[in-house]
């Protein structure tokens, strides 16, 4: 005979937690353990931010490599695994220029702005089963009202370089990021109309029985895929980097920087790629939810035995996978098309969509 | 605090874009006036690769002359070579071998090849795509090895002499080149899947970069930046010079004369190029490669022109002769040149990004336009 165990408790990490909490809030004083769990969640955060920086990077240049029929990095460390660590040593150790007629203060404050804004939108996602920095119950306004913070540091950026490019790329970025957060936005409401609430927690629990992308039927899927694009946009990436058009603006808004100013720039937009997707992740696909169908019981248990950490980063990673398919296939849009694309065609498209869902949602339609 | 210079009295900006920028491919310079994103004026600053070749041309031989004229063009350097070579012959009334005739032609079709495959991999880095540059080399590669094994020299070949061509075709020449076209067939329709049939390019090449055809004679446009505007000036099929008389292939011509006009000119050019190559290959006559000419070259007193198709348009050789050992005077009239004068006009009133994918378009080669 068989014996069904509960395996909702598998694989969670919250025992991790908290023994590590119940620890601290023994030897200590509640004030030093809060704290201590501070400098523990900085020095995870910040450790994160590096090991994503220097995955991503070695990850786009690996795919890219592939799609352009050659190897890649492959002499630095194993299959050239360690090259990305080569490369930030090299910029560490650079000198970090700041150009004649640039405004100083500005100038040196905007990348670490752009670091600042991705660190903070990793504070609500949840990386595993009872695994995150903080369970808010208003993560997806969060995490939609801190990531419009960036486009600042861009802004700064191109406005204190002194240089006419790094200024063009910048109110090009702006424009671009200010239109595709509307679509981004929506695309994100149609998920909290259906769930009925803005936790991220909730969120994910809601697709215990089945992501929203099954769930949903074709106006999440529609949603979906305007989530993708309009992120794609927000993020700066081909198709949509006019914003660092290599042949048309030099570098862009970051032209003028070099060292690990210029570093700063470079890992936050990488970061940046891995938030939206894990946030795509967690609203469409389930989170860290592994993949059930219906009453495949047998089917369903395997599924379960595999960490929820595994389900997150797999999913995550295929998103990314995705965008960086996008970069290395697509050629980049005219300004005046990026806009068209979303004022035209993505925006109404993502309002009528909004209805649909919200009339799915009332009727219960959805499964 | 941030300063405005670089403004026009209207409060457009001016930009400079080059010598050292990642859309010019060289050291072109252009001092564009914008307006927002819409330009308004394009001055293009020529010289920064100028090496006189013309002049260094006066002192030179009629053989060694022929040498420095592959670094002009240096994508169809086989094709400078054929130019000056066909206008020495012209002067010295030599009678080029059968066999070497098809060897040049062959090697120019060839060159026209690795021309267009180079230029379609640029252009897709222009507007923003790069894999096709990867794609693009992989062909080129080939045909770099073929020109290799025949001409010892992958990029400036020197092969073409007066008389013929300096040395015989390598035992392999005509089996590698026979498999390239077969591994050629098998990759061509990846441009299409790549780069043609996306939405994102044809938008961004359709309409956009008008060039008439009344200003592309105005501005003596030649090759495929004409051709796309429906202007018959292919030198091969006009003023045939060489065998291009007995084979069969068709002028390429576009007639809407914009940026995606003269981009399927240049695809379809490599198709007719493959064309021709594959009526020869198999029927290259036996006989010298080399007619036999004089140790040292005079030519007679008088004024000589050859022209020939290179793949940026008709490459033109003037030549006037004193009677001497050297050229009294040497003009090259090359294509870039001409060609580059159309921009301003084409891009008046467009976006920047645009004026780059237009840029493209023309396959400006800079130490072409410079010399």
């Amino acid at each position: 005979m068989f014996e069904v165990y509960d395996l909702s408790f598998m694989w969670s990490l919250s025992n991790i937690t908290q023994t590590i909490n119940s620890w601290l809030n023994q030897t200590f004083s509640p004030t030093w353990a809060l704290i201590f769990e501070m400098v523990i969640v900085g020095i995870c955060v910040i450790s994160l931010f590096a090991i994503l920086g220097l995955v991503l990077v070695l990850m786009e240049r690996k795919v890219s490599a592939w799609m352009q029929i050659r190897l890649g990095p492959n002499r630095v460390g194993p299959k050239g695994m360690l090259q990305s660590f080569a490369d930030t040593l090299k910029l560490l150790v650079k000198e970090g220029l700041t150009p004649n007629g640039a405004d100083k203060f500005l100038f040196n404050l905007a990348p670490f702005i752009a670091m600042i804004v991705a660190m903070l939108l990793m504070a609500p996602i949840a990386f595993a089963r009872d695994f995150k920095m903080w369970d808010m119950n208003i993560g997806v306004l969060y995490v939609t009202a801190v990531s419009s913070i960036s486009v600042i540091s861009i802004l700064m950026a191109g406005w204190a370089s002194n240089n006419k490019y790094s200024l063009m790329g910048a109110m090009r970025s702006g424009a671009q990021i200010v239109s595709y957060e509307l679509s981004a936005g929506l695309a994100i409401l149609s998920i909290v109309v259906l769930t009925g609430s803005l936790n991220l927690n909730d969120i994910i629990q809601s697709q215990a029985n089945g992501w929203w992308i099954f769930k949903g039927h074709i106006p999440v899927l529609i949603s979906f895929v305007i989530f993708i694009i309009a992120v794609t946009a927000e993020t700066n990436r081909a198709p949509f980097d006019l914003a660092e058009a290599e042949s048309e603006l030099t570098a862009g808004f970051h032209t003028e920087y070099s060292g690990m100013k210029f570093a700063l720039f470079f890992l936050a937009e990488y970061v940046n790629v891995f938030i939206v997707c894990a946030i795509g992740a967690t609203l469409f696909l389930g989170g860290w939810m592994p993949f059930h169908i219906g009453n495949w019981q047998g089917f369903n248990h395997i599924m379960d035995y595999i960490p929820s950490s595994i389900w997150f980063f797999g999913k995550t990673f295929f998103l990314i996978f995705l965008i960086m398919w996008f970069r290395w296939t697509f050629p980049r849009l005219r300004i005046d098309q990026l806009l068209n694309l979303e004022w035209k065609y993505l925006l109404p498209i993502s309002m009528f969509n909004i209805i649909l869902v919200t009339a799915m949602a009332i009727l219960g339609w959805h499964f | 605090m941030v300063e405005e210079i670089g403004t026009t009295t209207e409060g457009d900006l001016i930009i400079n874009v080059g010598p050292q920028h990642p859309a010019t491919h060289g050291v072109l310079h252009l001092v564009i006036t914008l307006n927002g994103e819409t330009v308004k004026k394009v001055e293009p600053h020529l010289g920064y690769i100028h090496r006189s070749i013309e002049k260094m041309c006066e002192s030179l031989t009629y053989r060694q002359f022929i040498y420095v004229t592959s670094r002009m063009d240096y994508l169809s350097s086989h094709i400078n070579n054929h130019g000056c070579a066909l206008c020495v012959e012209k002067g010295l009334q030599i009678e080029v071998p059968a066999r070497a005739q098809v060897i040049r032609v062959i090697m120019d079709e060839l060159t026209r090849i690795a021309s267009h495959e180079l230029w379609w991999g640029a252009m897709a880095m222009d507007i923003g795509a790069f894999t096709p540059f990867f794609h693009a080399f992989r062909e080129r590669e080939s045909i770099n090895d073929i020109m290799e094994e025949t001409c010892g020299a992958r990029l400036t070949m020197n092969y073409m002499v007066p008389g013929g061509v300096m040395i015989d075709i390598h035992p392999n020449f005509q089996k590698k080149v026979k498999d390239f076209i077969a591994f050629y067939r098998t990759k061509m329709n990846e441009s299409d899947e790549l780069l043609t049939g996306n939405i994102i390019f044809q938008n961004r090449m359709k309409g956009v970069g008008l060039l008439s055809k009344e200003d592309a004679i105005s501005f003596g446009c030649t090759g495929p930046t004409a051709r796309g505007s429906g202007l018959n000036c292919d030198i091969r099929k006009l003023y045939p010079y060489e065998i291009y008389n007995s084979v069969t292939f068709e002028e390429v011509l576009e007639t809407s004369g914009d940026s995606l006009a003269r981009y399927m000119v240049r695809l379809r050019e490599i198709k007719q190029s493959i064309n021709i190559i594959e009526q020869l290959i198999d029927n290259i006559p036996e006989g010298d490669f080399q007619a036999k000419t004089k140790a040292v070259l005079k030519l007679p007193k008088g004024e000589f022109y050859s022209r020939v198709e290179t793949a940026r348009g008709e490459f033109g050789v003037y030549i006037v002769s004193e009677g001497g050992t050297t050229p009294y005077r040497i003009k090259f009239r090359s294509p870039g040149f001409a060609n580059l004068s159309a921009l301003d006009h084409m891009a008046r009133g467009s976006k920047l990004g645009d004026l780059v994918a237009m840029m493209g378009t023309l396959d400006l080669v800079i130490p072409d336009i410079d010399r």
